[in-house]
């Protein structure tokens, strides 16, 4: 058990490249950190080199207060769970789980009761006497798991352990891999580019962006307070929708309808020069059809009206598309998420974008038809279409 | 075999039976040979008449030498085997696992010298060996033997460290194993198939050579058992020591056998699936 501290850590390559850049983060004793971003981003290259298997460039890596950055990866007592599970082809899963204990050269009474209790935890018992190639994927997944606490080792880094499964087994591995975090409340260091996973298993989550941490926060903080751009784009699903704003006496004019903001937004936004381009944000569940808004919610935003292009029915909600006409929005930022998504996301025609919205499920909208559709003005996300920084995170 | 139709099992069976009686013919008559009397040797039959194992009594009957050059062969083969596995296992480990200055110069090297002609050497070797005195020395053959099978097995290998996936090795160094452990008891086990290979090859090398043993060798010290084969008279001046000749080739063929049939049932393929996702 100990914190992990990266003190301006940067990671540059041979060649040149710098994966991480002036990495400063804190991760205290016991907790699940996630580090998340897109591929290339860093994420994993800092994972590396906190297990020491790459080494730091400059900057200081403390584990436990005690400067680690020329340890070799066996003196640091770390464990970690590889994106291929690495398990030993050649050994038994007892063998595999008891690997790390045997170097260490410990009594083989306590090897077998260690090997067991992590057996059982991880309800492998029947399977220790197995190869791991006759293994399912999520056992194999769960070998790699106990190779890891079997140690009892003073943090646990995972490296996307999970994105090798199949989307149900991942909800159901996710789950576990929370619940034994918890369990043994050992400080893990996690890493994926699944928002997702981020969302549901972090105590805290931090996103990068090419080598550089963009913001490190509590998920539901993340999600309600992005600091620019790219995080707001990041986490949530469907992303939230960026469209073309300006802002003129506490009016902020987006193109399909101007809304008044409340007091308190306006005050957090503060002065902007009406002629500067904004970047508005706003998540498809603040949008609403305005006839499922209760009387006393309806002054906190504005109407519009609009008619749909996809109507997507989940059963507890609807998805609905439209598009309104604009400019687009620019920014760096937002382009490196579209790459994120495989640069397809925005199918819409030019001088036009396509809003993602999430309405109740009694609604019933139809394709075409004319609605009503409310948003909520306490929602709104302000950014500053230059440098992406947010302008209404608190 | 369901799916292959009666006409493809047809050929496959013409195909088999050619190719072993194409490979195994000479083996047979070379047997056959061994079990004629010198009176029957040349008699011209597939199959001989009368069988006898005189030949291979006087095979290792002393004064021959045989017996001494066997140990020899078995000897050299076996010291070569071991110091090419050990320092190419080492070497090619290094070259797939490390990147160092000077890494493609050492593969090209290794394969130039693996393809160099051995006749351009053996006369060199022979005169510097006399004045150094490896001349007639197991040493004398291990070194030029080694010289060959080295690159040889380091390129074998390398080919099958490459196939291990690395994150094994992070993952040993993560459960706290040194570089060495990692190797040792990680990646060689993983990689057993193509050492068994390399060594297979190795042994087979140095058991075949006749070149440097004849021009390096003088005695029963080091003379290896295919030179002593040449070397092999009949009881008189007049005798025909052909059918010793064939014993003994049986012979010497009989290690090489067993060294084949012991390690091939250990190159397994599809040791390592399992390790990664799949």
């Amino acid at each position: 058990m100990a914190d992990i501290v990266l003190d301006h850590v940067t990671k540059t390559y041979a060649d040149g490249y710098t994966a991480v850049k002036d990495l400063n983060l804190e991760i205290a004793d016991g907790e699940f950190m996630i580090l998340v971003g897109p591929s290339g981003c860093g994420k994993s290259t800092a994972l590396n080199m906190i297990a020491g298997l790459e080494d730091i460039t400059s900057g200081e890596l403390r584990i436990g207060g005690e400067v680690v950055n020329k340890k070799a990866p066996r003196d640091r007592d770390i464990a970690m769970v590889f994106q291929s599970y690495a398990l030993y082809p050649h050994m038994t899963v007892r063998d595999n789980i008891a690997f790390a204990l045997k170097l260490a050269k410990r009594p083989q009474a306590e090897i077998d009761a260690k090997v067991n209790e992590a057996a059982e935890i991880l309800d492998l018992q029947n399977h220790l006497d197995r190869k791991p190639a006759n293994l399912s994927g999520g056992q194999r997944q769960r070998v790699a798991m106990g190779r890891a606490i079997v140690r009892n080792p003073k943090a646990f880094l995972m490296d996307e352990p999970l994105s090798n499964l199949d989307a149900k087994l991942r909800v159901q591995m996710r789950a576990e891999v929370g619940r034994i975090q918890h369990r043994l409340n050992t400080t893990t260091v996690y890493v994926t580019h699944d928002q997702t996973e981020a969302m549901t298993l972090g105590d805290r989550v931090a996103i990068m962006l090419h080598g550089e941490l963009q913001q490190v926060a509590s998920p539901m903080e993340l999600y309600n307070h992005p600091r620019n751009l790219f995080v707001a784009g990041f986490i949530g699903s469907p992303g939230m929708n960026f469209l073309p704003a300006t802002l003129e006496n506490g009016v902020a004019k987006l193109p399909m309808v101007d809304i008044k903001l409340p007091q308190e937004m306006a005050e957090r936004v503060g002065r902007v020069d009406p002629n500067k381009p904004l970047i508005v944000g706003v998540r498809p569940e603040d949008f609403e059809d305005a006839q499922y808004v209760g009387p006393e919610q309806r002054p906190r935003g504005t109407t519009f009206n609009t008619s749909f292009d996809l109507v997507e029915a989940m059963g507890a909600e609807y998805y609905v598309h439209f598009t309104v006409k604009s400019g687009g929005v620019e920014s760096s930022q937002v382009e490196d998420l579209l790459a994120d998504q495989g640069g397809v996301s925005d199918l819409s025609e030019e001088g036009s974008s396509v809003v993602v919205a999430r309405l109740n499920a009694e609604s019933r909208v139809k394709v075409g038809e004319p609605t009503e559709v409310w948003i909520d003005a306490t929602k709104l996300h302000f950014f500053d279409a230059e440098s992406g920084t947010s302008l209404s995170a608190a | 075999m369901d799916q292959y139709t009666r006409n493809q099992k047809i050929l496959w069976a013409i195909g088999t039976v050619v190719v072993l009686f194409y490979a195994l013919i000479p083996v047979v008559w070379i047997l056959s040979l061994s079990l004629k009397t010198p009176e029957t040797i040349g008699d011209q039959r597939f199959f001989p008449s009368e069988f006898t194992f005189d030949n291979y009594s006087s095979v290792f009957s002393e004064g021959l030498g045989f017996n001494r050059a066997i140990i020899n062969s078995i000897g050299i083969a076996l010291i070569t085997t071991v110091l090419a596995l050990a320092l190419a296992s080492m070497a090619a480990y290094a070259i797939t696992r490390l990147d160092f200055p000077g890494k493609t110069l050492i593969l090209a090297g290794a394969l130039a010298v693996s393809m160099f002609p051995a006749i351009s050497v053996v006369g060199g070797l022979f005169n510097v060996w006399r004045v150094v005195g490896l001349y007639d020395t197991w040493p004398g053959l291990i070194l030029p033997y080694l010289s060959f099978s080295l690159p040889l097995s380091i390129y074998t290998l390398s080919a099958f460290f490459r196939e291990i996936p690395w994150d094994l090795e992070k993952a040993a160094q993560m459960d706290g194993a040194t570089g060495m452990q990692a190797f040792r008891r990680v990646i060689l086990p993983l990689a057993m198939p193509g050492v068994f290979t390399a060594g297979i090859l190795a042994f087979i090398a140095a058991w075949n050579d006749f070149l440097f043993a004849n021009v390096l060798t003088s005695t029963d010290a080091a003379r290896t058992a295919p030179v002593a084969l040449s070397f092999f008279r009949g009881a008189s001046q007049f005798t025909d020591p052909s059918g010793a000749i064939a014993a003994g080739a049986v012979v010497v063929t009989i290690p090489i056998l067993i060294m084949v049939l012991i390690f091939q049932r250990r190159i397994v393929s599809g040791l390592t699936s399992g390790a990664v996702k799949g």
